[in-house]
């Protein structure tokens, strides 16, 4: 273990597991008592396509990853407040994203080499600059949930009163889905865009069990989020499997234990 | 008098099929209104138009003289109670705290120490200053219902728009809950809408029967033709179990 710290991957790896739960401890409270976890899996996986649009025209593969994930929040958000079924433009995102995805790279000249890593992640391999990315997201969502804390919490309450209060809630609903889009990206490198919605949701939910407030759960699920990657991370490398999905497992693990607790202390 | 909120010839209709038909009313400084009607009769439609939250497909809505997204701050709203997410993590304070935003010029909202005041005099006026810190999902149907009023209060009102207030609670502390109306009403007019009859009848001023069309009458009193004309079925069904106090004698049944 302590040798393993010496490795720079294996610093990365943490570092990365560190900024991405910052993110998500934060987005994914709001996305659990906003219960909009299903959003989260559509935008994540219509991001797919701009990974494959990225492969085809040769750029970076999380900045495609950006532009289709924020443009999927716009579009879920502004098609359901239009009065169009949720689920069923939730669904459409969801498969139309992968659908690009796997037709730009199968256009795309040579074969794709690390393209499960985009599906499952691979905390293993995050490049020095894709740290300063997930910092720079983490400041600007950081900074937008501050200066938005009150019209949030409103909107996420009780959208109707927050209209009354005149709030424009649809703006301020559409950049919390843009704030979401933006942690799925983050997440992409760490877990895949298949297995963001845990990563997304389950320290969240866990945080939620145990802590009253909204800040309190954001605080508990950043902590939550740094120590599950962490171990997840940790087994990977001792017991050689992939990143994305022991990182997943230790969050379900967490969670059943957690489930486990609050109920027995409930009965007890 | 230039009333608070006039509805004048008002339709409104969802995906074709009507809610509300033609409906005018005038709701002044010092009104108690009772609004009465069965389910489905449109009383829930009726207060979301007068708040500007939907349009109505024909007809005016005035709120103090404009349009209601410009003075909707001047009401406050209690919504129905099952139309909330208790479990969400908040506070009392926090919840009530919510009904100053209407006041706070956007974008990035913050409460300023005047804001916390009136909250925290919203929850006295309610008798729940005590529970000011505690966390709305661990409170009783009642409390929940008085932190919703409070929130209300806070938007400090000219009129109050109630959506079924008592439905979730039991006699007692219904009775309790008009007793906090009718000392609210000192310094601003209300409007209760309601099902149940008997609950708001004793309570109220004024009262107005909706069945898709309003029937107003200017005094407390509930009159068979009235229930009649609002629930078009026969009025021995309705008024049993309604306190007899309540029903005009026999004879005097002559309608408005």
């Amino acid at each position: 273990m302590i040798d393993l710290l010496g490795y720079q991957f294996f610093q990365n790896a943490l570092i990365a597991g560190f900024l991405a739960s910052i993110a998500c401890g934060i987005v994914g409270t709001y996305v659990v008592v906003k219960r909009i976890s299903f959003i989260s899996g559509g935008i994540s996986h219509s991001a797919f396509g701009g990974i494959g649009l990225a492969y085809l025209f040769g750029f970076e593969p999380l900045f495609g990853a950006a532009a289709f994930a924020l443009l999927s929040a716009l579009g879920i958000g502004v098609a359901s407040r239009q009065g169009e079924r949720e689920d069923t433009v939730i669904a459409a995102m969801w498969a139309t994203g992968m659908a690009l995805g796997i037709l730009f790279i199968s256009m795309a000249p040579g074969y794709a080499p690390d393209l499960l890593s985009y599906l499952f992640g691979n905390i293993l391999f995050v490049p020095a600059s894709d740290l300063l990315l997930m910092a720079a997201f983490d400041i600007i969502i950081c900074g937008i949930v501050a200066l938005f804390y009150n019209e949030f919490l409103a909107m996420t309450f009780d959208e109707e009163f927050a209209t009354i209060m005149n709030i424009p809630v649809e703006r301020v609903y559409l950049l919390l889905l843009c704030l979401a889009a933006l942690t799925v990206v983050m997440m992409i490198r760490i877990v895949g865009v298949i297995l963001v919605i845990a990563l997304l949701t389950i320290p969240a939910a866990i945080a939620r069990q145990h802590r009253q407030s909204l800040h309190g759960i954001m605080a508990m699920a950043t902590g939550t989020g740094i120590l599950l990657t962490g171990v997840g991370i940790l087994f990977s490398v001792l017991a050689d499997v992939p990143s994305g999905a022991s990182i997943i497992l230790a969050c379900a693990a967490a969670y059943v234990l957690s489930t486990v607790i609050v109920r027995a202390r409930g009965s007890g | 008098m230039t009333p608070i909120i006039s509805l004048d010839h008002v339709w409104y209709s969802y995906d074709g099929s009507p809610v509300l038909e033609d409906v005018t009313l005038d709701v002044f400084d010092h009104d108690f209104l009772g609004i009465i009607g069965p389910n489905g009769g449109g009383k829930t439609t009726l207060l979301k138009v007068m708040l500007g939250l939907l349009a109505p497909q024909k007809g005016r809505v005035t709120v103090r003289g404009g349009s209601p997204a410009e003075h909707r701050t001047a009401i406050g709203y209690v919504p129905q109670y099952r139309t909330f997410d208790f479990g969400y993590p908040v506070r009392v304070l926090d919840v009530v705290l919510m009904g100053r935003l209407g006041h706070i010029p956007g974008p990035f909202r913050k409460y300023s120490q005047k804001d916390r005041n009136i909250a925290m005099e919203a929850l006295e006026a309610m008798g729940i200053a005590d529970l000011a810190g505690r966390q709305v999902d661990l409170m009783s149907g009642g409390q929940q219902q008085k932190v919703i009023l409070a929130r209300a209060l806070a938007t400090e009102p000219e009129v109050l728009l109630l959506d079924e207030p008592t439905n979730h609670v039991d006699v007692r502390t219904e009775e309790h809950f008009f007793g906090i109306l009718k000392d609210l009403h000192k310094r601003m007019a209300i409007v209760v809408v309601s099902h149940d009859i008997g609950a708001i009848s004793t309570h109220v001023d004024r009262i107005a029967c909706l069945n898709r069309r309003l029937y107003v009458h200017d005094s407390g009193e509930i009159t068979g033709s009235m229930l009649a004309e609002a629930y078009q079925c026969p009025i021995e069904l309705i008024a049993h179990g309604v306190p007899h106090r309540v029903l005009a004698e026999h004879g005097e049944d002559t309608g408005p």
